[in-house]
């Protein structure tokens, strides 16, 4: 039986998960920095756990198109991770990686749709590596598995997830940013036993 | 003049005629729209799970294809519709992303398996379905007209389907 009810929640647990969520979005933060050599701050992520109903608009419009990465997570944590970076934001990086105008709007190509790949896959490397090493715990991350689509449609997959286990998600918000934003969410979905592996790996 | 009813995720509403009813951004989980043609009672729930017995923190109906349709079927009742009358439109199930993972097939197949089950629980209440938009690869926005019986899907880069 697990100790972990997200329905029931306390303050430490949920002080843990956002420190974890701080933490891990920072790593993410440097890493894509150095990707695309330039300068971006974070800000304070928000962590929030919210009612499905809520999840897509809490974070834009649920029709409002979003880039998608998701991944399973195996080893002593078992799960997934999704990251969602928001069509414009995903369209800077981009022009970024590729040396293009960072105005450029038009739709992603398949070069594109591996650029991202490789964006996703460093930011969800830098959150896990720091996830990984601030619990010594041993997490090994799959392929990720990119989609573009409405927010509400991509948000359904980790909230089914979530599902199982009650009725809310638990998200971290990150916004990077210098002179452009760029808006970024990660949600961590660990199953049911992997909540206490982590707490107990802190000492909690 | 008409209005436009928004269903959340894991969420149902009953519609009475003239309004319309909508959810946003369907990815794996399956809108049902059900309809009495006669007192044009309309109703829309947007399920996320299968089955209700598998699960066992399950006190949301609506977030279940056999407690959500039992529901909106009981609460369109309670406004009118004639239980015996109902036919169904249903769209959603898509699999939004490409997983290959024979480890997580449970996921996978998670919309098929939605799917899958609101045609069963639609099929033991004697509910026929009179069209369907459901599986591939992308999200979809739905809205049912209590007015025509017209189930509108829209999804990015396609053109507008009326079912």
């Amino acid at each position: 039986m697990s100790k972990v009810n997200l329905n029931e929640i306390d303050n430490k647990y949920y002080d843990v998960l956002r420190e974890i969520g701080n933490i891990g979005a920072g790593n993410a933060t440097t890493a894509l920095a150095q990707l695309l050599n330039m300068k971006l701050d974070m800000r304070v992520p928000k962590v929030e756990l919210l009612e499905f109903n809520k999840l897509a608009e809490t974070i834009c419009g649920e029709e409002d198109i979003v880039v998608g990465i998701y991944l399973f997570l195996e080893g002593d944590i078992n799960g997934s991770m999704m990251f969602m970076l928001e069509e414009q934001s995903s369209h800077i990086l981009v022009n970024h990686l590729m040396g293009r105008d960072t105005t450029n709007m038009e739709p992603f190509n398949e070069m594109d749709f591996s650029a991202l790949q490789e964006i996703g896959n460093i930011i969800t490397g830098a959150y896990l590596s720091s996830l990984s090493g601030l619990t010594g715990l041993y997490i090994n991350a799959s392929v990720p598995y990119l989609t573009v689509d409405m927010a509400g449609a991509i948000l359904s997959v980790p909230a089914i997830e979530f599902g199982k286990l009650g009725d809310r998600a638990l998200l971290i918000e990150t916004e990077f940013g210098d002179d452009i934003a760029i808006n970024g969410y990660f949600i961590l979905i660990p199953d049911m036993p992997s909540y206490d592996v982590i707490l107990k790996s802190l000492g909690i | 003049m008409a209005e436009m009813i928004k269903v959340g995720m894991a969420d149902l509403k009953v519609c009475p005629y003239p309004n319309a009813v909508t959810t946003l951004g369907l990815g794996s989980c399956v809108g049902i729209a059900l309809y009495d043609p006669v007192t044009k009672v309309a109703g829309l729930a947007h399920i996320m799970l299968p089955d209700s017995t598998q699960i066992r923190n399950n006190e949301n109906k609506a977030k279940f294809a056999d407690t959500g349709i039992l529901e909106l079927v009981e609460q369109m009742v309670k406004a009118g519709a004639n239980k015996s009358r109902l036919v169904a439109k249903i769209a959603g199930g898509a699999q939004m992303f490409a997983f290959q993972n024979a480890n997580n097939s449970d996921m996978v197949r998670v919309g098929d398996r939605n799917v899958e089950s609101t045609k069963r629980v639609l099929k033991t209440m004697n509910i026929r379905i009179l069209s369907e938009d459901t599986g591939l690869n992308y999200g979809r926005t739905v809205e049912f007209y209590s007015e025509t019986g017209d189930f509108v899907i829209k999804s990015v880069g396609k053109p507008i389907k009326t079912i």
